[in-house]
């Protein structure tokens, strides 16, 4: 008996040393899931981490939950898609500075038979239009990510409030989505970034895209010393100006998918 | 693609390579520190529920009970407010460490091991109570001599508490951050590879982790039938 | 139960056993009246076997006196100046789900013996009662018999002074009985007050020292063997002996 309780306190504290015996150089950064997915992070965070030696740890989730993680002070930095928020995020103060660090695009994606006829719209409002006419599925991610803003205002802008058994709120990630899209053959609206290395598309195709519309920016922010004085802002400035530096510029140039480029550095 | 993802399991277990190995090193270390503690903090309580009689003692087994069925994400929720910065033990720093993931399962699995243990003390209690009051025992010393008594259903139960902690996702994806190389286990990578569409290679994870689950299992099942056998 | 706090101490005083006095005894559930009231004083060297048709209350007279109930009235009271250590032995034995020698020595350890001294003190309790070689087997997988045994060698182990065994012959062969007879004997020599029930007239007559004769949660008589099997005093007593059902 006394034998079995050291063994269990012996494990106990191995295990414990284990998770404390971590590296303290790093940053909790919270992002999409979309930079995630696409496989960015893995390639340009060892070359922040060589450059640097700070370890960066992301935390990837919808854009909403990324900044409800940065107003509590869960995150030591942020990396998000969703410009108007992260310019109301620094009004609020939460953060002191926003910058343009790259673009995707978003493209819409649906079955091959294309039922709505969205291959042939001249702009991104006719194809939504055209989807809402026909009345075809069309999946939503319905989770209040920046993907999720982007095409609520994509609706608005095509004069169409979306609704009724056709528009599907998921209320999941953009893998997820994609999944349940390709399931039941349903329009989606993706970042290309996230569908590009997106390997179970059954019967789905990218069937329209290039509208200026459907830029979608991603901005870094320096969260605010005030608010959270204990977040590592020393660390965190230090990987904010390394995305905008020249280095941190090509490094997201150099990441390629199947040779195509996916994100866009545009810091200025 | 299903049958590739056989292939795929069978490949990943064959050429264990280094990030996966952490993943399922963690997973096994979360989950059997989760269950360790929630086994020294819920078999006393179980054991405590059955022996004393105190004014809401229905109440505690029925919230037992039903927190047997807790959520998950709830309990994840939960782990996070607490651990968040803004909560109030956020100045520990606990939270995204596998530490935080440790207290969320503790929660999850607690209730399972103190409800079935309580049910379990409470039956031999019946058949022991005459000769332990002879005996002269406290109702503190049965409390050993019972969950002694009552070790190879404990071991079934701890089992069912190990299964709950190792197959959860919701509660150590919202604490755990799910963060490549320092948070990351079987179930949360699972869910990250089928939100790339990499269906063969979760399915393989699945598989692997089935397979690491059944063979605790197995394991414990021949132990204790052995044992069990001799004990008679 | 408090009586149970004195350390063993060895060898055996051969002193008088201590005394048992029940006073207007009664024990009542939801309302009704299941012993007593009941007065009686054990004293004598006996055995003392309590004997009666079924339903008497034989049981419930042995669990009040062993403090396993509680008496609704009246007082049960022990010469001396505290209660003196007891042990029971039930009809169907318990015996944890451990070795024979570890229920032994968990015994012991519950009555604050030695660590030290456990083993020693129980292997001595399993050799006395014909168990040595069991000593290591699980105590569940033992035969009837031998689990009696075993449950005398752990009353033994903790050097009671009164032993209350209840109907601990009732589940067993010839063989097995004729062995825990002997060690009721073995216990009434040492100098322990034996306080048995039994549905077996002649084991009865083989061991009794005197004999409480119950019927319907009453003692009808108290008397010595020998008189009680010749002359019964009482008329449901004569009618028990006599082989009729008394009610």
């Amino acid at each position: 008996m006394k034998k079995t309780l050291n063994l269990v306190l012996a494990a106990v504290t191995t295990m414990g040393l284990t998770f404390s015996a971590q590296a303290d150089d790093y940053i909790t950064l919270a992002s999409t899931t979309s930079t995630q997915n696409s496989g960015l992070f893995d390639s340009i965070l060892p070359k922040f981490e060589e450059a640097t030696g700070i370890e960066v740890r992301v935390v990837a989730v919808g854009t909403g939950q990324a900044f409800e993680l940065a107003r509590r002070g869960d995150a030591d930095s942020l990396l998000v898609h969703d410009t108007a928020g992260e310019k109301r995020f620094v009004e609020n103060g939460f953060a002191t500075e926003r910058a343009d660090v790259m673009y995707n695009d978003f493209v819409l994606i649906g079955p091959k038979d294309d039922p709505a006829k969205i291959r042939k719209a001249e702009s991104a409002a006719e194809a939504f239009s055209a989807i809402a006419e026909a009345e075809a599925p069309f999946a939503s991610r319905g989770d209040d990510s920046g993907t999720n803003r982007a095409e609520l205002r994509l609706w608005e802008n095509a004069g169409v409030e979306p609704g009724g058994s056709w528009y599907r709120e998921l209320g999941s990630g953009m893998g997820p989505t994609l999944n349940t899209a390709a399931g039941m053959d349903a329009y989606v609206m993706s970042d290309r970034a996230t569908w590009v290395a997106f390997e179970n598309r059954q019967n789905l195709e990218l069937l329209f895209s290039g509208d200026k519309v459907l830029f979608n920016q991603y901005g870094s922010l320096l969260l605010s010393e005030e608010k959270h004085p204990h977040l590592k802002h020393d660390l965190a400035a230090q990987w904010h100006n390394w995305l905008l530096s020249e280095e941190g510029q090509q490094a997201i140039a150099d990441f390629k998918v199947d040779g195509q480029q996916l994100f866009f550095p545009n810091a200025q | 693609m299903e049958e590739n993802a056989f292939y795929v399991a069978l490949s990943l277990l064959v050429n264990l390579d280094a990030s996966l190995y952490q993943i399922v090193v963690l997973s096994l270390q979360v989950s059997l520190v989760a269950v360790l503690i929630a086994a020294l903090l819920g078999f006393p309580l179980g054991a405590a529920v059955a022996l004393w009689q105190f004014p809401g003692r229905g109440g505690v087994i029925v919230a037992l009970n039903a927190l047997m069925g807790l959520p998950p994400v709830v309990a994840g929720l939960g782990v996070y407010l607490l651990l968040s910065r803004a909560g109030p033990l956020g100045e520990l720093g606990l939270l995204f460490t596998p530490g935080a993931m440790v207290i969320a399962q503790v929660i999850l699995v607690l209730p399972i091991l103190a409800a079935l243990s309580r049910q379990k003390v409470e039956e031999l209690l019946g058949e022991y109570r005459e000769q332990f009051v002879s005996l002269g025992m406290s109702k503190a010393r049965m409390m050993p001599t019972l969950l002694w008594d009552a070790r190879f259903a404990l071991l079934t139960i701890l089992l069912a508490g190990f299964g709950r902690a190792s197959a959860e996702v919701g509660a150590v994806m919202m604490v755990g951050g799910n963060i490549d190389g320092v948070t990351r286990v079987m179930t949360t990578a699972i869910v990250l590879e089928t939100s790339k569409g990499a269906l063969p290679l979760a399915l393989g994870l699945g598989i692997v982790l089935l397979t690491l689950v059944m063979a605790i299992n197995a394991t414990a099942y021949i132990l204790s039938e052995t044992a069990k056998r001799r004990m008679g | 139960m408090t009586s149970l706090n004195v350390p063993v101490n060895r060898p055996i005083e051969l002193s008088a056993p201590p005394s048992l006095r029940f006073d207007n005894v009664e024990f009542n559930l939801l309302g009704h009246q299941l012993f007593g009231p009941c007065s009686f004083t054990l004293d004598g060297p006996g055995p003392t076997l309590v004997m009666g048709p079924n339903g008497a209350g034989k049981s419930l007279m042995l669990r009040l006196a062993h403090g396993l109930l509680a008496a609704t009235e009246g007082a049960i009271t022990w010469s001396g100046d505290q209660t003196p250590r007891q042990a029971m032995v039930f009809q169907t034995p318990v015996l944890l789900r451990r070795s024979a020698l570890a229920n032994l020595t968990h015994a012991l350890a519950v009555n604050n013996v030695p660590r030290k001294r456990r083993a020693e003190l129980a292997r001595e309790a399993l050799a006395r009662f014909g168990l040595s070689s069991c000593a290591d087997t699980p105590a569940r997988v033992l035969s009837g018999g031998e689990k009696q045994r075993l449950a005398l060698a752990r009353a033994w182990a903790l050097s009671p002074s009164v032993l209350f065994l209840d109907e601990p012959t009732s589940a067993l062969d010839p063989a097995a009985i004729k062995d825990v007879e002997a060690a009721v004997q073995e216990f009434h020599e040492r100098g322990t007050r034996i306080v048995m029930t039994t549905h077996d007239l002649h084991q009865a007559r083989r061991l009794a020292g005197d004999v409480l004769f119950l019927a319907g949660g009453k003692v009808q008589e108290h008397t010595p063997a020998d008189i009680f099997f010749s002359a019964p005093a009482s008329r449901q007593a004569q009618a028990f002996l006599s082989g009729e059902l008394v009610a």
